[in-house]
């Protein structure tokens, strides 16, 4: 150590540690700006009429985001259908292949896909599925949103089957029972709170994206849950409002956002209760 | 056997299937670019004048607009998420403070990027616009600096909690040996973490890099959207995202189209480039260490 006073060296120590709490507890206020004027702005445009109305055009008062909704609802529904099974099989292919030059091959390529810009699988997507059908529809919107969770839960499935203990599979094969229904109902079983943590977690990433739908999904200002129409969702829909110059729209956007954050803060609480609830003991 | 074999191909399929989808992003984008990359050869990347009526297709103003406004952001962005991950890694490794912090991580990480984009539009943009007034410059609120604020607070959970785990894999004899030659914390953390988790830390900013050269819905709604190239910091301007993001829906001629594919192109290979770099010298730190 250099030469110098230790009551220097300890009055250094502390300061290095008030910047440290400083700058750390300094995170906080962005976050807690952004709850106080959600709830500040939002909630109050938040009612009955809200929820369950679809929206009026400008200068007509009241209207609501029924639309908007639902949906967000169904694109999640079908991003989730087409995304969790692939996600979870290529998992357990990662995680049952852990040397195969291969399995390295497609968990690099997983994160590769994890760090692509949201607006540029919109693109692809476009190129891809809204050309050749000849329209802005919501399963275009839908298959953006689910190659944006594909990564998240074929890693979080990888990971949490890594953990599991190999002598679990040496049983369950000690006793005959063949490799494949090893799997499905040994491994499966056993890892699905942390399975299940991934899967939610990324619905939660992929409930708010907005970029990857805004040529695909399109938006609707009616109500439609046909899926190969164009559909409005709660991220497009703040979006336009906020991008507006009407008041009136500004009100609905703040809305819009407290109740998508209110779905997101749900999805993160849920994946957590049900990392607990479903834990199993080995 | 042969469900066996049937099960081992299923498995290795969904694999080929992110592998294939990985391949067939940058091959599409590859094609569709090809008539911007015939019209405008190289000097697609030196020019400024954006005019689609003229055909005339400069990016140099949304590859300064980017650049300027990912690094302004990580720049301000270094402090805080270094504090937080030597907060998380030395100081509080457990306990209320450490569950307090991580949640709060955990939620900024988590806030939809359009909520971001519409707080910055309506609390930020204001008051930036009081600071620019006070500074005698024209105050457009919206701009490159008010796009770098809203892209740091959206950073700073990826590099933080990635240089938080890396700082967690500095061995503890390593800062044992250092506090029983009579190193106070600050010393210890200064010569033996940091440096020890220099590269880990490096590839955590990286990887936050990657996610600002990115990102799109946030800094459409609060850079003011310009298509010309910026003059000061506090200008609008577009970035490569927003320009896409603006103009895609609304393309009209085939080149249109295929210039902001080549633009979504380049964002692609600069973003995969820096994940790849970024997982690689984590996993070689992880690998020197186990």
């Amino acid at each position: 150590m250099e030469d110098k006073g230790i009551r220097f060296r300890i009055i250094k120590d502390r300061m290095f540690f008030l910047f440290i709490v400083f700058f750390s507890l300094l995170c906080a206020a962005p976050l807690f700006l952004i709850f106080y004027y959600l709830v500040k702005n939002g909630l109050s445009s938040i009612s009955l009429d809200f929820l369950l109305n679809l929206p009026k055009p400008v200068g007509e008062e009241g209207g609501g985001l029924a639309n908007a909704i639902a949906g967000t609802l169904l694109l999640i529904v079908l991003a989730s259908v087409i995304s969790i099974p692939v996600g979870v099989t290529a998992g357990i292919y990662l995680s049952e292949n852990k040397k195969s030059r291969t399995a390295s091959y497609v968990r690099m390529f997983a994160e590769i896909l994890q760090g692509v810009p949201s607006i540029v699988i919109g693109i692809f997507v476009y190129l891809w599925v809204v050309v050749p059908l000849g329209g802005f529809s919501a399963v275009s919107g839908a298959i953006a949103l689910a190659v944006m969770m594909l990564p998240v839960i074929v890693r979080s499935t990888e990971e949490t089957l890594n953990l599991l203990p190999y002598s679990l599979k040496e049983a369950s094969m000690a006793l005959g029972v063949p490799y494949y229904r090893t799997i499905i109902k040994v491994i499966l079983p056993t890892g699905f709170s942390g399975i299940l943590t991934g899967v939610l977690l990324s619905i939660a990433r992929i409930s708010g994206e907005t970029a990857p739908l805004l040529f695909t999904a399109f938006g609707n200002p009616f109500w439609s849950l046909d899926i190969t129409r164009p559909i409005s969702c709660l991220p497009l829909e703040i979006y336009q409002y906020a991008m507006s110059p009407f008041p009136e729209w500004h009100k609905m956007a703040w809305g819009a956002s407290f109740v998508l954050i209110v779905i997101v803060l749900l999805l993160n609480i849920f994946s957590k209760l049900g990392a607990k609830k479903w834990k199993v003991q080995y | 056997m042969i469900r066996e074999k049937i099960f081992r191909l299923v498995l290795k399929f969904s694999g080929l299937i992110i592998t294939v989808i990985l391949m067939a992003v940058f091959a599409t984008l590859l094609y569709k670019s090809l008539p911007s990359i015939r019209h405008s050869g190289l000097a697609f990347l030196y020019t400024g004048i954006w005019d689609p009526v003229a055909d005339e297709y400069g990016a140099l103003p949304f590859l300064i607009g980017t650049l300027v406004t990912s690094f302004l952001a990580l720049f301000i962005s270094l402090p805080f998420s270094l504090s937080i991950s030597i907060f998380l890694g030395e100081y509080y490794k457990n306990g209320f403070f450490s569950n307090a912090l991580k949640t709060i991580i955990e939620l900024l990480a988590g806030i939809p990027s359009v909520i971001y984009g519409f707080w910055g539009l309506f609390v930020l943009v204001p008051i930036i616009q009081q600071f620019q007034l006070k500074l005698g410059i024209i105050p457009y609120g919206v701009g490159m600096f008010t796009s770098a604020i809203i892209l740091s607070i959206m950073i700073i959970p990826y590099s933080a909690s990635i240089s938080k785990e890396v700082i967690n894999m500095v061995p503890a004899d390593l800062k044992e040996a250092a506090y029983s030659l009579g190193a106070t914390r600050y010393e210890v953390i200064r010569k033996i973490s940091l440096p020890y988790a220099k590269s880990g830390i490096f590839a955590g900013i990286l990887l936050s890099l990657g996610r600002a050269l990115g990102e799109t819905m946030a800094v459409t709604m609060v850079i003011g959207n310009r298509n010309s190239i910026p003059k000061s910091l506090f200008d609008p301007a577009n970035t490569m995202a927003s320009i896409i993001a603006n103009e895609f829906a609304e393309a009209s001629t085939n080149l249109y189209h295929s210039t902001l594919i080549q633009i979504g192109l380049v964002l692609f290979v600069v973003t995969a480039l820096i994940s790849f770099a970024g997982k690689k010298i984590i996993k070689k730190m992880k690998r020197d260490i186990g």
